[in-house]
């Protein structure tokens, strides 16, 4: 009796998620599975895979995977190394500590349309960048990062969004170690380099699983820095399959393919989900 | 000869004086403790021995060696934390063995050290197991097994029982006392309990506001306190304390006059010119609850049953409440009239500025 009651209370809220996935995901594979091209309304055959087929075939399919993948697992590196670097570096108390993390986690709240404009207008522009001018400064010649290096450029705006994300959850950590085990640890002997290799790290590891797990979710759908900075190109050096996605539905106006698209996606973040949970999920249960 | 020396120890923090002045010698293989109020600078004295915390001036010397600027791991001294400290994600095994592993001991020789330690520590069957998987008394003695098997000059304890309850407490205590006398290393051990400290030390240095009130062995100081201070902090329950009217000299005693009742102190006793205004002190075991006699008399306010004795708390003419020691069978009723025949022999005297004026005679 109680039981039903409960569940009978809680039926509103899962039945309004429940249907708030199903519709969006019934459709899109609805749209996969027939002819649905904007530009040729009213032609909505049963097409079978042959959605799916365009897609694969595409060419810009195996570079978007493997952009894609390059980028999940370059912006987890520079942000989990770096995150955990410059946590241990700001953890001893300091001389301007409060203003140093503030302005560390800052970034975070730099929209990503507006972080994509402040890094190819004012930081890689090879005229009036300040890269360009530091390396004019030293006598280089100013490389021009969005075409030379599409999709190093893109990472590169990413890992600077998502880097205070990541020192946030571990400077957090960091306040949670014990200091008595890092006195002990002195007591032992132990070097500075000996308590981060050996209390810091470990104690980092459930903080660092979260971290990676989180980012990956965001990490395998970034679109708007390559929207508004390289825009995919040049060629397909910075798609990756969101914007590929974005490419076939909105440029091509091919509802049908990019369905098949989003489908593909849903897969290959459930392939990355199951590798990613082997490597890092087991900090998480214990 | 001194092993450890710690000569006019001063540390201030931004608005603190927390150590004014310390000036301690130690022999090898004594068993020292600490034991003061909470923030006498007891555990910041075993930190700044230990080198956790630097100090503002003075120095300390251990084996001939002035270790004073010398980093703390490179002291030759092993702690032991109140939290345990553990490192939660290594095995006992390797808690144990950590500090050998950093100095690159050989591997037979870690094992051999780690054996032996878990052997006389009876850790043998958790060698494989995390911190979190032991009980409290089995962290404790990981953590004091860490400690043994670097084979330091002195072992440091930071109030290292007081997070275990009441009877495991009791049983470490005994398990310190015998690994203190199986290894007859020095042990510095601070403590706020003075229960342990009387147990375990073969010295107590009791602390107040940051200075050294009185170094002794546990009796020394029990029977003769330099200060109020002492007397009232050593002994359950505490020392009586009841202020003297007037003193009326004798020929060879002092009479003090308290409430209406005097008490007869022998001169010979008295230490140094006598004050205008004495304190006596009377611990609650030199006193007896008597028919007909005894030196004062007052009201039974409270009884407390200890079983093997019992305490007795008398309300006297102005309103003091005494704590005498009774006999366990003793049928005292709430409101009795008793009077209370006072030990004269171990009456121990106070001055205006609380120190003790009084000496304990030399027993034949």
């Amino acid at each position: 009796m109680k039981r039903s009651i409960t569940r009978l209370l809680m039926a509103p809220s899962v039945i309004m998620l429940l249907v708030w996935m199903v519709i969006p995901l019934s459709m899109t594979i609805y749209f996969s599975t027939i002819r649905y091209n904007l530009l040729y309304p009213g032609q909505n055959n049963f097409v079978g895979w042959m959605n799916f087929e365009f897609f694969i075939t595409d060419p810009g399919f195996i570079p978007a995977v493997s952009n894609t993948l390059i980028l999940l697992l370059s912006v987890l590196i520079i942000t989990v190394v770096l995150g955990v670097m410059l946590s241990a570096l700001i953890d001893k108390p300091f001389f301007g500590q409060g203003i140093v993390r503030v302005l560390l986690i800052s970034p975070f709240f730099i929209m990503p349309t507006v972080n994509a404009l402040i890094w190819k207008n004012m930081m890689m522009n090879p005229v009036y960048g300040i890269f360009a001018w530091i390396s004019q400064t030293l006598g280089f010649e100013p490389i021009d990062w969005l075409s030379s290096f599409p999709l190093g450029s893109v990472i590169m705006m990413v890992s600077w969004q998502w880097l205070p994300f990541a020192i946030l959850v571990f400077v957090t950590a960091l306040q949670s170690q014990d200091t008595e085990q890092k006195e002990a640890a002195q007591m032992d002997g132990a070097t500075g380099w000996h308590i981060f290799r050996y209390l810091t790290i470990p104690h980092l590891a459930r903080p660092i699983a979260v971290v990676i797990m989180i980012e990956t979710i965001f990490l395998l759908a970034i679109f708007a820095e390559i929207f508004v900075s390289t825009g995919g190109g040049p060629g397909y050096d910075s798609t990756n399959l969101a914007y590929l996605i974005y490419n076939q539905a909105l440029l091509q106006y091919d509802v049908g393919v990019a369905s098949a698209g989003g489908l593909f996606a849903v897969l290959l973040a459930n392939i990355v989900a199951f590798f990613l949970i082997r490597a890092v999920g087991k900090n998480l249960t214990v | 000869m001194s092993y450890l020396t710690i000569t006019e120890l001063q540390k201030h923090y931004d608005n603190y004086h927390a150590l004014r002045g310390i000036n301690l010698s130690i022999s090898e293989g004594e068993f020292i403790v600490f034991v003061g109020p909470s923030g006498c600078g007891k555990s910041t004295l075993l930190r700044t021995i230990a080198g956790l915390e630097s100090c503002s001036s003075g120095s300390i010397k251990l084996d001939g060696r002035d270790i004073t600027e010398v980093a703390s791991s490179k002291r030759d001294l092993a702690m032991v934390f109140q939290s345990y400290a553990l490192y939660p994600h290594m095995t006992v095994a390797e808690n144990l063995s950590f500090a050998l592993r950093l100095a690159k001991v050989s591997q037979a020789e870690i094992q051999q050290k780690v054996h032996a330690a878990s052997a006389s520590l009876q850790l043998d069957e958790l060698l494989e197991r995390k911190p979190k998987e032991l009980s409290g008394g089995q962290r404790q003695r990981v953590a004091i097994g860490r400690a043994i098997v670097r084979q330091p000059k002195v072992f440091l304890f930071d109030e290292p029982l007081s997070n275990l309850d009441a009877a495991l407490r009791v049983q470490m205590r005994l398990e310190l006392a015998r690994l203190h006398k199986k290894l007859g290393t020095t042990m510095v051990y601070v403590t706020h309990d003075q229960v342990e400290a009387m147990t375990l030390a073969d010295r107590v240095v009791i602390l107040n506001a940051g200075q050294i009130e009185q170094v002794g062995t546990p009796l020394e100081l029990y029977r003769q306190p330099n200060s109020r201070f002492v007397a009232e902090f050593i002994g359950t329950p505490k020392m009586n304390l009841i202020p003297i009217d007037t003193i009326i000299r004798e020929e060879e005693n002092l009479n003090l006059q308290l409430l209406n009742s005097q008490v007869a102190f022998p001169e010979n006793r008295l230490h140094g010119p006598l004050p205008s205004s004495v304190t006596m002190g009377i611990r609650p075991e030199h006193m007896a609850l008597v028919e007909h006699g005894g030196q004062i008399s007052g009201r039974v306010e409270l009884v407390e049953h200890l079983g093997s004795e019992a305490y007795a708390h008398i309300q006297l003419a102005n309103n003091q409440t005494i704590i005498v020691k009774a006999s366990a069978r003793s049928d005292l009723k709430d409101g009795q009239a008793v009077n209370v025949q006072i030990d004269e022999a171990e009456i121990i005297l106070f001055n205006d500025s609380d120190r003790v004026i009084s000496v304990i005679p030399e027993e034949a």
